[in-house]
């Protein structure tokens, strides 16, 4: 019913030179093209940016419809914002006429700027989360803020959430999806009325769903005491993780595109 | 009250890498007051089917008519209310403060007045073998198997016609599972309900049902009657499943002694049938 549309957060495997990439390299330099992202202005810029990611969606071998998908749940934040964005920037109006004086061509490429950065950052986010398994990725996230554990950052503790959160994901929206259609087989339904009543529907999925999802936590304690979980010190791993060629290779083509960009931009 | 599927296909997940054929072109009819088995290895589309028989899945090719009714209509909450489907751990589904309300959630779209809803709460109560006095008491404080029973009441309340248990006694104990059993047999001859059982006992299936339709890698690989499913135990073991125990103990039992009938499926036809031919070779 409900897990169709939700992508982001699944691992897609596969073979590609981005699956076998070290997960630090994939994290840092998914954080630098957010950066980037939002240093450059021009068309052509933006242009390549696109083609960027689209190449390595295409690299990667996940269809590029599927990560396309991945849009749909926040399409309503990117129009909204894009939709603000057109109304309150100043400039020229495109127009004398009523309705579109309100309308300056800023405010247009603004919102078109910033629907195509979301969109982007969208895509590569959830690039970086079909390519690598939820363990490799909180491995990844534990070991870029090690360093931070000497003023106190519980890292361990924080990637250990991470993953657990991680790993239940795909669980509670199976777990959605079946409390509700037990709900629906019983009459409830969850598609018409107004949006009190609707929110009001789901109370008969909410309580099962928390109910289990206590249930759960307290399985996995048990289960991770049992086998004698004591927090991150002095654990070891059983694959640690390692840079590779593949790492360099992906990483000074990326910070050369990048660099070009910027120097096109800035010169 | 009948369910005819033509030509049923579902595919799950279409358009993405995840994309598999659930089902592969299901025909089948089951006719009003059966009592059909179904059995299969996980993941061969049991769950699947039965989700299509009141509409929670809509075929992605072919149609499911329910007593004249596409699912794919406008009467889905008719369909829902004739077609009662009891989910595997239905405790799970509880939500409401009181057993009595939980109960009362199936009703709470149909046009009864208080009392006629408290006389079908009470009647529901009473089938499934319950005590009057939990109604008030936290649907999160009764044992396992009360919640069971608690839950299967809030879908037997709406007096489906055809009502759907996929693993009903999975995780209960013996006793548990024979009440659980012996409510369902009796609802089923009493009151003419069709019932459909999804199972992975053969005995419990050899025992209850008429009729065993078994699936296999989402397609039906044979329908029959229990003798006739049950005595080709080389097809049912080639997909991974196998005949009640029983009837392996006579097969072995028919070498030693030829005469004894060996196509008995359930522990006390088996017993019958060797009393018959022990008493036979005293005379």
């Amino acid at each position: 019913m409900i897990n169709t549309s939700i992508t982001i957060g699944q691992y897609i495997p596969g073979d590609s030179i981005i699956h076998r990439a070290d997960p630090r390299t994939k994290i840092l330099l998914s954080i630098a093209f957010m950066v980037v992202i939002f240093l450059v202005n021009s068309f052509w810029t933006f242009t390549a940016m696109a083609l960027f990611v689209l190449l390595t969606v295409i690299i990667s071998g996940v269809p590029v419809k599927y990560t396309l998908r991945g849009l749909k749940p926040i399409m309503f934040i990117i129009i909204f914002t894009a939709v603000i964005n057109i109304f309150t920037t100043g400039g020229t109006p495109i127009s004398q006429t009523v309705p579109f004086k309100y309308i300056t061509w800023e405010g247009i490429i603004l919102a078109l700027r910033l629907a195509i950065r979301l969109a982007l950052i969208i895509i590569s986010g959830s690039l970086l989360t079909f390519t690598t398994t939820p363990i490799l990725l909180t491995d990844g996230i534990e070991k870029l803020l090690s360093p931070f554990r000497k003023i106190g950052l519980p890292a361990h503790e924080l990637a250990m959430m991470m993953s657990i959160a991680l790993r239940f994901i795909p669980t509670l929206l199976e777990e959605t999806d079946k409390i509700m259609k037990a709900q629906a087989a019983r009459g409830a339904d969850f598609d018409t009325g107004n949006l009190i009543q609707r929110a009001k529907s789901f109370v008969p999925v909410l309580v099962p769903l928390f109910v289990s999802a206590f249930r759960r936590a307290d399985e996995l304690a048990t289960a991770m005491e049992a086998r004698c979980y004591r927090g991150g010190t002095g654990r070891t791993r059983l694959r640690s993780l390692e840079f590779t060629d593949a790492d360099v290779r992906i990483a000074v083509v990326t910070f050369i595109f990048f660099t070009g960009l910027l120097l096109l931009e800035y010169l | 009250m009948s369910i005819i599927a033509e030509n049923l296909t579902y595919i799950y997940m279409p358009g993405t890498p995840f994309e598999r054929a659930a089902l592969r072109d299901i025909n089948l009819k089951i006719d009003e007051g059966e009592f059909v088995g179904i059995i299969g290895h996980t993941g061969s589309g049991k769950s699947t089917l039965i989700q299509h028989f009141n509409g929670l899945l809509k075929p992605t090719e072919g149609r499911v008519v329910i007593n004249g009714m596409d699912t794919t209509g406008k009467e889905l909450k008719e369909l829902r209310r004739l077609v009662g489907i009891v989910f595997q751990y239905p405790e799970h589904q509880l939500f409401e403060e009181t057993v009595y309300k939980d109960i009362a959630f199936g009703l709470r779209k149909q046009d009864l007045t208080e009392e006629e809803a408290r006389e079908e709460i009470l009647k529901a109560v009473e089938v499934v073998g319950l005590n009057e006095d939990i109604l008030e008491k936290s649907p999160f404080e009764l044992s396992g198997g009360q919640k069971r029973r608690v839950a299967i009441a809030g879908v037997l309340v709406m007096k489906p016609s055809i009502l759907i248990l996929d693993e009903p006694t999975a995780g209960l104990d013996p006793r548990g599972r024979d009440e659980i059993f012996g409510f369902i047999t009796r609802i089923h001859k009493e009151m003419g309900i069709t019932v459909i059982l999804v199972s992975h006992s053969m005995e419990d299936i050899a025992r209850l049902v008429d009729r065993v339709i078994v699936m296999n890698e989402g397609t039906i690989e044979m329908d029959g009657r229990i003798e006739e499913v049950f005595a080709d135990i080389g097809r049912l073991e080639s997909i991974g499943l196998s005949a009640p125990q029983v009837a392996y103990l006579m097969k072995r039992l028919k070498t030693i002694c030829p005469g004894i009938n060996e196509k008995v499926y359930t522990v006390s036809a088996a017993r019958d049938e060797l009393l018959k031919h022990l008493k036979g070779k005293g005379a």
